[in-house]
C-alpha cells in the first residue's frame, strides 16, 4: 500500500508542478489543484499509514494517528477556498486584459 | 481578564471585521469609525502587551485551555509583543490615510483591513507551526482582496501573479510542516525544538529536508533574492493604504525565519544547529545587490519605493543571517525603522501622485503642485530618513548592523549596504528634484489633499524622528529581545515545564 500511495503522490505532484508552469492561466489553475491534493494526500500520510485501526483513540488496539485528519481537514477547506478565488480571479483576469496568459500578452507561437 | 489580553490582537479584528460586513456599500461614516476605533484599541492593546512583555517574563495563551505540547498555543514574548506593536503603528497610520477616499473605491475595504490584521497578528503570536500556516493563509487571502481593491488591470495582472505564486508557497509549506511533523511527532514549535536534541540520527536529512523548505516558504513571503519578483509590481500597483500595510508582510516572513530558526533550531538541536544560516547570509546579500540596481532602474515612484523596501528586506535578512544577538538586536531597531518609513512612503508617493494628476508617480516633469512645499519637505525628511543619512533612524539603524558584522562579515557586507544606500540615495534624489523642480510653468495642479491623508502620512513618517529621540530605550529593548532569542531554553520550560533539563 505504501509504494501505491507514494506513486501517487508523486504523479500528483509532477503533473500539478508541470501545469502550474504553464503559460495560460486555466491549465495553471488545474495544476495548482493537482498540487493541493498531492499536498494532502501527503500530509495524510505523515502520520505513517495503518490498516484496519481504530480511527481513534481505542484502548489496547491499534489506532491512526488523528492529528494528520485534523490537518489535511483544515488543508482542505483553505486549498478549496482558494481555488474558488483563483478561478474567479482567472476569470477577471481574462475579461479585463483580453486573453488568459498569465503575463497578460498574447504569445507567438500559440 | 489580564489573562485573555494575549488573544486580544486575534479577536479584536476579528469582530470588527464581522461588524464591517454588515452592509456592502455605504455607512461610510459607520465604517469608518468602527475601523478606525477598532485599530486605535488594537494599539492600547499591543502598547500594553509590550509593558508585559518587557520584564522579561514569556507568557502563553493556551486556546480551549489544552495544555502545550497538544493544544494550540499563543505565545507572547519580547519580540512577538514588538511585532504587534509594530503591526498596530502602521495600521492606525493606513486606516486613518484609507479614510481620505480610498476606502469607497471598492466594497468592504474595512473589513478585510481588519482581517489582514488578525491574520498578521496572529502570525506573530502563535507558538504552533501548522497554525502559522493557517494565520499565513488568512493574511494572504485577506491581502489577495486587498490587492484587488478598486479594480484595474496593473492589478489584476500583479494580483495574478501574487496568488499563483503564493498558493504555490502554501502548498510548499504545507509539505514542510508534514515532513517535520512525521520527523518530530509534533508540531509546538518550542516542542519541536526540544525533540531534536533527541533525534535519531536517520531522520537528520528528512528535517533538514524540511528546514529548508520552510526556508523557501518564509523566502518567499520575506522576498528573498530569486523569489522577490512578484514584489515590486505588486506593491507598485496595490492601492496606497494597502501598500503601506504590506510593508509589515515581508516582515511576517523575516519574523517566522527568524522565530522558526532560533527556536527549533537553537543550541540544542545538535547537528542542525543554525542550517539556515549559509543560505540567508549570501542571498540577503545578492537581494541588496540587485535591489540596488532594481532602485536605480525604477522610473515610477511607487515602484522605487517598493525596491526600497527590498534594500530593507536585503538588510533584515543578513542582519539574520549573521544570527548574533547584536546583529538581531540592530536589525530588530531597522526592522520597525523601515516598517513605518517605507510605509509612511508608500502613503506620501500616492499623494504624490493624485496631486500630480495625469503623470501621476512616474518620474516625469509635471505642473507645479498645489501644496508643493508642503509635499517636498516630507518627501525629503522621508528620503533622508529610508536612505539612512543622519539625523534620522535610517542612519542609526544601519550603523548598527553594520558595526554587528564580524570580521570577513564586514568585508561582504559594509561595500554592498553602503553601495545599496548610495544606489537609493542617487535615485531619490532624482525622483525628488524631477517631481519638485523641474516642473514645467503654468497653473499648480491638483486640489488640496484631505486631511486624513495628511494625518495617516505623517503618523507613519514621524516614526524617524521619534526613534532617534527615544532610541535608548528602543534599542535596549531590541537589545533584551536578541538575548531572549538567543536562548530558547526560556521559551520551552515555559511552555512544558516538565522538559527538564537537557539529556
Amino acid at each position: 500500500m505504501e509504494m501505491l500511495y507514494a506513486i501517487t503522490t508523486g504523479i500528483l505532484t509532477s503533473c500539478g508542478l508541470y501545469l502550474t508552469l504553464r503559460g495560460r492561466t486555466f491549465p495553471v489553475v488545474v495544476g495548482l489543484t493537482l498540487l493541493s491534493y498531492a499536498v494532502n494526500l501527503f500530509l495524510f500520510s505523515m502520520g505513517g499509514l495503518t490498516t484496519d485501526g481504530a480511527a481513534l483513540v481505542n484502548e489496547g488496539s491499534q489506532f491512526a494517528d488523528p492529528l494528520p485528519q485534523a490537518l489535511v481537514l483544515t488543508a482542505i477547506v483553505i486549498g478549496f477556498a482558494m481555488t474558488a478565488f483563483v478561478v474567479i480571479l482567472a476569470m477577471r483576469a481574462r475579461s479585463e486584459v483580453g486573453n488568459d496568459h498569465v503575463d497578460g500578452k498574447k504569445e507567438d507561437r500559440e | 481578564m489580564i489573562q485573555h489580553l494575549i488573544v486580544l490582537p486575534v479577536v479584536l479584528p476579528l469582530v470588527a471585521g464581522i461588524l464591517l460586513l454588515y452592509q456592502r456599500q455605504g455607512l461610510a461614516h459607520y465604517k469608518r469609525a468602527v475601523s478606525v476605533i477598532a485599530t486605535l484599541l488594537l494599539l492600547l492593546v499591543s502598547i500594553a502587551l509590550v509593558r508585559q512583555a518587557a520584564s522579561g517574563e514569556i507568557t502563553y495563551y493556551a486556546l480551549g485551555d489544552w495544555q502545550p505540547p497538544f493544544g494550540v498555543v499563543l505565545v507572547l514574548d519580547r519580540l512577538s509583543a514588538l511585532m504587534v506593536l509594530l503591526t498596530s503603528l502602521l495600521a492606525v497610520g493606513a486606516v486613518v490615510f484609507a479614510c481620505g477616499g480610498d476606502d469607497e473605491k471598492g466594497s468592504n475595504f474595512h473589513g478585510l483591513f481588519q482581517w489582514q490584521l488578525l491574520g498578521i497578528n496572529g502570525a506573530f503570536l502563535t507558538g504552533d507551526l501548522f497554525n502559522l500556516f493557517v494565520f499565513f493563509e488568512v493574511l494572504l487571502l485577506a491581502s489577495y482582496a486587498l490587492l484587488l481593491h478598486g479594480g484595474g488591470k496593473a492589478r489584476i495582472q500583479a494580483s495574478v501573479h501574487y496568488v499563483v505564486l503564493n498558493l504555490a508557497g502554501s502548498s510548499l509549506f504545507l509539505i514542510a510542516v508534514g515532513i517535520l511533523y512525521g520527523a518530530t511527532g509534533t508540531l509546538n514549535m518550542a516542542d519541536m525544538g526540544y525533540k531534536l536534541a533527541s533525534l535519531p540520527a536517520e531522520r537528520e536529512g528528512l528535517v533538514t529536508a524540511g528546514a529548508l523548505m520552510l526556508l523557501v516558504v518564509f523566502g518567499l513571503k520575506a522576498a528573498i533574492l530569486p523569489l522577490y519578483f512578484w514584489l515590486p509590481r505588486a506593491y507598485a500597483a496595490a492601492p496606497a493604504p494597502v501598500a503601506a500595510l504590506f510593508a509589515i508582510m515581508t516582515k511576517v516572513g523575516i519574523y517566522a525565519i527568524l522565530r522558526v530558526y532560533s527556536l527549533i533550531f537553537g543550541e540544542q538541536a545538535g547537528g542542525l544547529v543554525a542550517l539556515e544560516q549559509p543560505w540567508v547570509w549570501w542571498l540577503a546579500l545578492a537581494t541588496l545587490a540587485a535591489a540596488g540596481v532594481g532602485v536605480m532602474a525604477a522610473r515610477d515612484l511607487r515602484l522605487l519605493v517598493a525596491y526600497l523596501v527590498l534594500i530593507s528586506v536585503g538588510t533584515l535578512l543578513a542582519g539574520v543571517g549573521m544570527r548574533s544577538v547584536e546583529a538581531t538586536s540592530a536589525l530588530l531597531y531597522y526592522l520597525i525603522h523601515t516598517t513605518l518609513v517605507t510605509g509612511g512612503l508608500f502613503l506620501l508617493a500616492e499623494m504624490i501622485g493624485l496631486q500630480r494628476g495625469k503623470p501621476g508617480t512616474r518620474i516625469v516633469k509635471g505642473r507645479p503642485l498645489v501644496q508643493g512645499n508642503a509635499l517636498a519637505i516630507t518627501f525629503f525628511i522621508g528620503a533622508i530618513a529610508v536612505v539612512g543619512m543622519p539625523p534620522l533612524s535610517g542612519a542609526l539603524g544601519k550603523a548598527m548592523v553594520l558595526v554587528a558584522a564580524e570580521g570577513t562579515q564586514r568585508v561582504w557586507l559594509w561595500p554592498l549596504l553602503l553601495l545599496a544606500s548610495l544606489a537609493s540615495l542617487i535615485a531619490l534624489s532624482r525622483a525628488g528634484s524631477t517631481l519638485f523642480w523641474r516642473s514645467h510653468r503654468g497653473s499648480p495642479s491638483g486640489s488640496s489633499l484631505s486631511r486624513y491623508q495628511w494625518f495617516g502620512m505623517l503618523w507613519l513618517l514621524s516614526a524617524a524622528p521619534l526613534l532617534v529621540a527615544f532610541a535608548g530605550p528602543v534599542s535596549s529593548y531590541t537589545q533584551a529581545t536578541g538575548e531572549q532569542l538567543a536562548n530558547p531554553q526560556l521559551l520551552i520550560k515555559t511552555l512544558l515545564p516538565d522538559a527538564g533539563e537537557m539529556p
